[in-house]
This record gives structure tokens, sequence and C-alpha cells, in this order.
């Protein structure tokens, strides 16, 4: 069974991301959008937890707000995938469900 | 909603995600009408209370002196809804320096690791 | 909308219920049900106290099915009926009562 999760808070204001990331598990995915996105660059405080979560759980984030935020052409963690709006929907379809950490 | 029960239709399974302190923000208080709602519906439902969301159970509050509504109570009413399955993270609790005897309904508290089990027995999952 | 109260002008919104539930007095239900032609009797004031006390209890308006469970827990299986609470409440136990009774309208009612 399979949960797609969605955080769009960025971890440096709120605790979302770390809230979301201890209890997902195998087969899972998390989706970086809004605020979060930023944590999808290589560099971040965040790095390791996301490298470490990405043993079990895939990782992505939404290109539209990485681009937004001036990260078009930036060094990205080696296990994030980058989607586009249509690859989001896509997601949403694969999924047995979605997790909206508001 | 007309006031006949609500026959043939689908029973789903829904998990409301409680995250947050009772008064702080509206969330709690509008994650708690939704569970309401879904249980007039004859939906499957199951509260699961984490992080800042077990203070939501918490005894004793009386929110009169900040001017709010004490629907803390109400939570007292979840099981004449036949909402009956009410879980609160046993670390969430620990962080806070509380224990099931400080809330004010029966739980069952679960770990951390546990709660992936809860989440994949859902068909919807709402998040406050 | 407001209606008229011993004297006074009680706010109510577009459904009748009223705007502030610390305005309540039994003269209230009285006035209401006399808008919808209905004269209270022991048992329409029976329910109307019971939805009172639920609400200082829990904080809630009950929804339809709970509120005949619960009467019929309190005040005995005959009057735990749909059938019954209907023949009282015509247009609908839990919204026709609350309203008398100054509480909001059941949460799951549209």
């Amino acid at each position: 069974m399979s949960t797609l999760n969605i955080v769009n808070k960025s971890p440096f204001e709120k605790r979302t991301l770390e809230q979301c990331l201890k209890r997902v598990g195998d087969g899972d995915s998390v989706l970086l959008i809004e605020d979060a996105s930023i944590c999808a660059v290589a560099g971040t405080a965040y790095q390791d937890q996301l490298n470490a979560t990405a043993e079990l759980t895939k990782l992505y984030v939404l290109q539209p707000d990485l681009d937004a935020r001036g990260f078009t052409d930036a060094k990205l963690l080696e296990p994030v995938q980058c989607v586009d709006y249509t690859g989001f929907v896509e997601l949403v379809a694969q999924h047995d469900r979605v997790h909206s950490w508001l | 909603m007309e006031e006949d029960e609500y026959a043939g239709g689908v029973i789903k399974k829904f998990l409301y995600v409680n995250r947050r302190q009772p008064h702080g923000t509206v969330y709690a208080l509008e994650s708690l009408e939704t569970v309401l709602i879904g249980a007039a519906f004859d939906q499957d439902v199951s509260m699961l209370f984490i992080d800042d969301g077990v203070y939501q159970l918490k005894k004793e509050q009386s929110p009169d002196g900040i001017d709010m509504k004490n629907f803390s109570k109400t939570y007292r009413a979840l099981e004449m809804y036949d909402v009956e399955k009410l879980f609160v993270e046993r670390e969430s609790l620990e962080e806070r320096g509380l224990s099931a005897e400080d809330l004010l309904v029966d739980v069952e508290v679960i770990a951390t690791a546990d709660v992936k089990a809860l989440v994949d027995e859902q068909d919807v999952v709402l998040s406050f | 909308m407001s209606i008229e109260v011993n004297g006074k002008s009680l706010e109510t919104d577009e459904e009748g219920y009223l705007e502030n539930l610390s305005e309540w007095e039994p003269e209230v239900a009285t006035v209401m049900a006399e808008i919808d032609e209905l004269e209270l009797s022991d048992n329409h004031w029976e329910v109307i106290n019971f939805l009172r006390e639920y609400y200082e209890e829990y904080q809630i308006a009950p929804a339809v099915r709970v509120l005949t469970k619960a009467i019929g827990k309190k005040l005995g299986k005959d009057k735990g009926s749909s059938k019954y609470l209907y023949e009282l409440y015509p247009y609908g136990p839990a919204k026709q009562a609350c309203k008398y009774a100054g509480l909001p309208k059941p949460t799951g009612c549209v």
C-alpha cells in the first residue's frame, strides 16, 4: 500500500517535513512543493535526513516551485526526481491515497 | 441532509490526522466538525492525534478566559456518533510530558512505527 | 431577522436559530413554537430541556440519530423513537427542537 505525502512548508520555519518523514515507510512517496521545495537542493541541513528517508521512500520535487525560487539549475539531492504539474497528477493517480501535511 | 438515515451509499475508511493545538488556530475545531459530518453520513471514521494534536484531548481545558468555545467537551460525544477509533501517538505524548491519563477520552496509544500501518488501511487521509 | 420575546428583540439567523445562545430563556421556545403554530406540551419541553443539558455537557447540537438514541437512554425506549419525536417535532426533531432550545443547527444537517 502506498501513500503520496505532500509537504509544502519550509523545514526552516515549520517542523512539518520532519514530522512527515518520521512516519513514512516502505513504498511511500514524499513530494516537496511550495516552500518545502528548497530542501530538494543539495547542501541544506536536511540533506542527510532526506537521503536516509530515500532508502525506503521515493522523493519528488515540483519543478515550477524550484524555478520560482531561483533553483532551476541547482544541484539537487541524488534521490530526488523533478516533476511538472502533469507529473504531479500522475503521482496522485499512482498512489492509493494522498496525505497533504498542511 | 435530510433527517433520515443515509442508506445505500459507499462506506469509506477516513483517517483524520490532528497535529495542532486546540486554540491557537481553527484547525482542531474544523477537523472535529468534519469528523462529525463524516460520521453523520455513516462513514468509517478514525482519528489520529500526533505532535501538538495530542493537546486537543487534554483534560480540564477551560478556554472561557480567552473567549474560545470549550469544544474539548465534544470529543466525549464522539462515541455516540460511532467514532470509537481514537489513536494517540506515544512518542508525541512523551515528548510533551503527558500520558494517556491526562486525556479526557479513552484512546488507543500507538507507536510512531505503527502510524504507517494505520495510514495504509485508509481510503482517505485528511490532515489538520 | 429577529424575534420579540418579553419585550426584547433577539437576533436570529435566516433559518430562525438564535444568533446568541446566551439570550435563551424558556419564553424563546414558546414564541418560536407560536410562529410554527405549535403549542408546547410537557413532552415537547422534555426534549427541549434534554437538548439544553446535552449542549451544556458536549457543546454540540446532536444529529437526529444521536438524539434519538440518547433520548431513549435517558427517557425510556418509547420516547427514543423517530416516530415519537417526529410527532412532536414534524419539521425534524433535531432541527426544530434545537431551534426552540436556542442551540445551533445540528452539525451534519445542510
